[in-house]
């Protein structure tokens, strides 16, 4: 599966996707293969303030948990409840029916340009 | 990638890797964990229909001569003498303090000859427990055939039909926790109705340079490749303990539920005296088997809280795909064993309430 451009990504394995003030976040291809079948995900409520770069939830796989740190950071304005309900879609596509939160972002440029885009983040992958 | 050159392989090794296996290290030894289908699939394909796990890290120990049963009967908790040949017991291995070394299942082959198959974790522990008193025993002679024979466990409901195709037998022929020789896809075998998924099945040991072309024959009988990842998930279902998670050297069998496994009966058994005093005091926390009521998996290590109180610790926790829900199961003190008990889980600073329920938490229909 090839890593869409039309976003930047955290080297904690996470994607920001822009559209306006409004940035959507994930976990990538290359995380949700590492971890396997995803079976639990525990995210914020709504309105929590999160801090870019800082843990905001969990990700259980069969094995083993892992910690979720936002790629921006802002107020959320909204929680993926079908992945919380139905954690397989994180495996069936991280990238779209698997995003994880929307977070309102007022410095969108800023946090973006922390960032890395696509070819940047396969040649991390890569290694 | 970690290096695992100094871990030890299987004879299936090369096999696990040429499927697309993830290789992980377990109690010393480079094991798939699960293929390419993952966990989810491969418990499925186990509840459903059938799946095969390589169990030849496991250690296969055998004990013959004319002293063999008196001396396993001395060492282990199994009452070997009772046990008619072509039979098999699971029981555990207790120190002289009554501490479980492993637990583990002895077949009686013959009324001179046994053969122990140990946990890979506790292989070396077993042996240190048991070589060095066999060898000051004239009547015993131990082989290790951990090596020269390899394992298969192949389990499902579909199972047993399917190594029957095989298995000119028929394998069918085997019932529960008995063993016999059988040639197995033209493989001369040994073939015991045993397994650690609460579903029926056999395990098959081969030679070991035999045993690929055994699991290349299941395969192509529908059997799913399947890995540590899903084993731990089919065990934890049905309520089968695993030594190192759900007891130690620490435990003793009856706070970890295995009273009925363990035969102290035997004069002269090594483990008789303290055994019999650790039962007779009683054990103030025992094993008990609890399933989520909020959202948040247990985890083995974590927590019991009841009233603020740390009252237990969980010892194996999941999510079980079959029952749809999260389980685990940890030592609680005894007053809070009963079914139906509330209990919360410190799920890492977040607390959970638990429910007590009944082990196991999974059990296949019979017929």
């Amino acid at each position: 599966m090839t890593t869409p451009d039309d976003r930047k990504y955290s080297d904690e394995h996470e994607w920001a996707l822009v559209d306006g003030n409004v940035v959507t976040v994930g976990v990538t291809q290359f995380a949700t293969d590492s971890l396997g079948d995803v079976v639990y995900v525990d995210l914020p409520e709504s309105g929590t303030e999160i801090t870019q770069f800082d843990k905001f939830g969990e990700i259980e796989s069969v094995k083993a948990v892992s910690d979720l740190f936002t790629p921006v950071g802002g107020t959320i304005l909204e929680v993926n409840t079908g992945v919380t309900d139905m954690p397989e879609k994180v495996n069936e596509d991280p990238y779209t029916v698997g995003w994880l939160l929307k977070v309102e972002v007022s410095d969108a440029e800023a946090q973006l340009g922390k960032l890395m885009d696509a070819a940047a983040y396969d040649s991390l992958t890569a290694e | 990638m970690p290096d695992n050159t100094a871990l030890t392989r299987t004879p299936l090794y090369s096999t696990h890797v040429a499927a697309g296996a993830r290789m992980v290290e377990f109690g010393g030894w480079d094991m798939p964990v699960q293929y390419s289908d993952g966990i989810l699939a491969e418990v499925r394909a186990v509840r459903e229909n059938a799946g095969m796990f390589d169990v030849s890290h496991m250690a296969r120990l055998q004990f013959v001569g004319p002293e063999a049963v008196s001396f396993l009967d001395r060492m282990l908790a199994a009452d070997v003498a009772g046990l008619r040949q072509g039979r098999a017991r699971y029981h555990v291995i207790c120190n002289a303090q009554g501490g479980i070394i492993d637990d583990a299942i002895v077949y009686r082959i013959t009324d001179d000859q046994c053969l122990l198959v140990a946990n890979a974790g506790n292989a070396d522990a077993v042996r240190d427990f048991l070589i060095p008193a066999a060898q000051q025993n004239g009547g015993v002679f131990f082989s290790d055939l951990s090596e020269d024979v390899a394992m298969i466990a192949v389990q499902g409901p579909n199972a047993v039909e399917i190594v029957d195709r095989l298995c000119p037998l028929p394998a069918s022929s085997v019932r529960p926790f008995r063993v016999r020789r059988a040639e197995v896809a033209g493989i001369p075998s040994r073939i015991a109705r045993t397994g650690y998924t609460g579903e029926d099945g056999f395990e098959i040991m081969p030679p070991a340079d035999r045993v690929a072309d055994l699991w290349k024959a299941l395969a192509a009988e529908g059997v799913a490749p399947s890995g540590l990842g899903a084993r731990d998930v089919l065990r934890l279902e049905a309520g089968l303990m695993l030594h190192g998670n759900d007891m130690t050297v620490d435990n003793n069998p009856y706070e970890a539920g295995l009273e009925r496994f363990t035969h102290i009966e035997t004069p002269g058994y090594i483990a008789g005296d303290a055994l019999s005093a650790i039962r007779g005091a009683g054990t103030d926390r025992v094993i008990v088997g609890f399933r989520m009521v909020g959202r948040g998996i247990p985890r083995h290590g974590l927590s019991v809280i009841k009233d603020e109180n740390e009252v237990g610790i969980v010892t194996s926790g999941t999510h079980s795909p079959t029952l749809d829900a999260n389980i685990g199961m940890g030592y609680v003190d005894r007053g809070l064993s009963d079914e139906g008990t509330r209990l919360e889980i410190d799920v890492r600073g977040r607390l959970v309430e638990a429910e007590v329920v009944p082990l196991p938490f999974y059990s296949r229909l019979r017929n």
